[in-house]
């Protein structure tokens, strides 16, 4: 064989092997996904499942009311906590932040999204749980919060690090003040970005069981007081999915499902966002 | 990046002198508004690190270093020992890289390469970031009632006949095992790192792509000679972003591992990781010392991930545009 079809041949190899890892790599999600829908369609489409309390085990039927509304709580107060502080850092970062501070800040905050959620879990235990003296939704939101702010801060410094430098000149010569320039001018031009951070990080939120393990612990009864334990959906999934009645197994599939489009709702929604925005 | 327009403020006309003690004062205001909202974060940091370490202090001082080293883990008795749990760690995480590495890789010069028609990339760049936004609980869910009984009925068999000579392809399998929980931590980092390898194999130069192709290079020889040796540090960045994540998952593994505080040479062997051992005995534990043991294996947990992150940081900061935020 000549040398040049052996390359050619070997480039096709490679090329093959290219699509074979993609595929590798697509299918799993496929899979997953199908499962999900296939497993949680009955459970999510049964009456009451989104306004019943949960029945005790051996009591057909059901619902996930108290979970819907404790991820609510959880993540909106979560959500309140870092949106606007993680904003505030993200100006700092984009706007005050090129000398040691801020590349602390950047460093530290790139590291913290890479901890394990569950090392979230236990700084919201020591810190609230142990000592408050009990568990309670607030501290899992303050966990979350931790959780959620590096996200934010960094996405906040992306989009505002987009926004052309032309604006804050035409800002500045028109004799604006610089926070005017940039609570007036830069961060409405980078809203799509900040948006969109928001939001990807309330969907990471949404999702996270760990941390909710050492701070909310979960609750089988409707509790609005955040003062006290709440159940989340992502902790009806881990709770049910460990019990062995196939009725409560069928509901962990349905709150999965119910978490997954969730989640997947709002990350399509940030993306789109973004996409029009950037147009 | 083009910011720095903190120091490049325009001269201000004397006629408008006036006006700028006013103007300099809100601008103070804000500034350091905004500087301590950054300093919050070091002291988040702060605090999160001495909230592990505080209650660890306990089983710090009473069992020293031995710790690392101890295979015991009996509340009853009180000696406690992280062996098993690093070793779980540690293996299912291997388990997860070898799988995942060359499907990551293989995956990201599909998506980064301009060639290949956008309807397909497009929608499989898609897919693959929404892998990265389900939860863990619910891959762990997948996981324990598919991929569990999956492994027990025909992968675990398969591999103990084909490759029983192997020592880690030996002894009994039940499904739940550091194999399984490998497999589910491979598709869990499997966007981390296909998402940040196609932005760092995406940096390198068009002129180095097209001066390669230009001198006759087939489509493999650039990718083998130009491409991965570019991209070979941010590449190496997101394995190790990736091995942080896989090192600190929790549910997904507790919920395909076993839980069992054991050391087996055998990958179909039930076992126990740091991150699951901590779901699972936190909230039950009582007493200084077991808690403190507990508390002490999430600071071991959380100073190798921080250990693999910083180095990986070093790596991709090198590179623009790979930034972990826009996986997550």
């Amino acid at each position: 064989m000549s040398r040049v079809a052996l390359r050619v041949l070997l480039d096709q190899l490679v090329t093959g092997l290219i699509i074979l890892c993609i595929m590798a790599a697509a299918i799993p999600v496929v899979i997953l996904l199908l499962f999900v829908v296939i497993k949680g369609l009955p459970g999510i489409t049964a009456p009451g499942f989104f306004t019943d309390l949960p029945h005790p085990i051996g009591v057909p039927g059901g619902g996930v009311f108290n979970a819907i509304v404790g991820t609510l709580v959880v993540v909106g107060i979560a959500s309140l906590l870092a949106v606007p502080i993680g904003t505030l850092i993200g100006i700092f970062l984009s706007e005050f932040g090129r000398n040691r501070v801020g590349y602390a800040v950047r460093f530290v905050s790139d590291v913290l999204t890479g901890l394990p959620s569950i090392a979230f879990g236990i700084f919201g235990y020591t810190v609230l749980v142990a000592t408050l003296g009990h568990f309670s939704a607030i501290s899992a939101s303050a966990a979350l919060a931790v959780l959620m702010l590096p996200l934010i801060l960094r996405a906040t410094e992306t989009a505002l690090v987009l926004v052309p430098n032309s604006l804050r000149e035409g800002g500045l010569a028109l004799g604006a003040a610089r926070w005017r320039v940039t609570l007036q001018i830069i961060v409405p031009a980078a809203l799509g970005g900040i948006v969109t951070g928001a939001l990807l990080a309330m969907a990471r939120a949404a999702g996270e069981t760990a941390p909710l393990l050492f701070t909310t612990l979960g609750n089988e009864f409707l509790q609005l007081n955040p003062g006290r334990p709440m159940g989340t959906l992502a902790l009806t999934v881990f709770k049910n999915a460990l019990v062995p009645y196939s009725s409560l197994q069928d509901q962990a599939w349905a709150a999965a499902l119910l978490l997954v489009l969730i989640v997947s709702v709002t990350n399509i929604l940030a993306r789109v966002y973004v996409r029009r925005v950037q147009r | 990046m083009s910011q720095g327009t903190a120091e490049t403020v325009v001269p201000v006309p004397p006629v408008m002198l006036r006006h700028r003690r006013h103007r300099v004062d809100g601008d103070r205001i804000f500034q350091c508004l905004a500087i301590s909202a950054g300093i919050l974060v070091l002291a988040i940091a702060a605090i999160f690190l001495l909230a592990l370490f505080v209650p660890a202090l306990p089983a710090i001082r009473e069992f020293g270093l031995g710790f690392l080293a101890s295979r015991d883990w009996n509340p009853v008795s009180l000696r406690f020992g992280a062996l098993p749990f690093l070793y779980g760690t540690v293996i299912t995480s291997l388990v997860a890289m070898v799988i995942a590495f060359p499907i990551g890789i293989g995956a990201a010069l599909f998506l980064a390469d301009d060639a290949r028609l956008p309807f397909i990339r497009v929608p499989l760049s898609f897919a693959i970031e929404l892998l990265a936004g389900i939860p863990s609980v619910v891959v762990g869910l997948w996981g324990l009632f598919i991929l569990v009984p999956l492994m027990r009925t025909s992968v675990e068999p398969f591999l103990s006949h084909t490759f029983g000579f192997l020592p880690f392809f030996q002894g009994p399998y039940s499904g739940s095992s550091y194999l399984t929980a490998g497999v589910v931590l491979a598709i869990m980092v499997l966007p981390i790192l296909v998402a940040l390898s196609r932005d760092v194999i995406r940096a390198v130069p068009r002129s180095l792509r097209e001066a390669s192709l230009a001198l006759g290079a087939t489509k493999a020889e650039l990718t083998w000679s130009v491409i991965l040796p570019y991209a070979r540090i941010g590449v190496t960045g997101a394995v190790l972003l990736a091995l942080g994540r896989a090192l600190g998952e929790t549910i997904a593994v507790t919920m395909v591992i076993g839980n069992r505080p054991g050391i087996s040479g055998s990958l179909f062997a039930q076992g126990y990781t740091l991150p699951s051992v901590l779901a699972n005995e936190f909230t039950e534990a009582t007493g200084k010392i077991y808690q403190g043991a507990l508390f002490e294996l999430g600071l071991v947990l959380v100073s190798i991930t921080i250990a693999v992150n910083v180095l990986a940081r070093l790596l991709v900061w090198r590179f623009k545009g790979a930034s972990e935020a826009s996986v997550v």
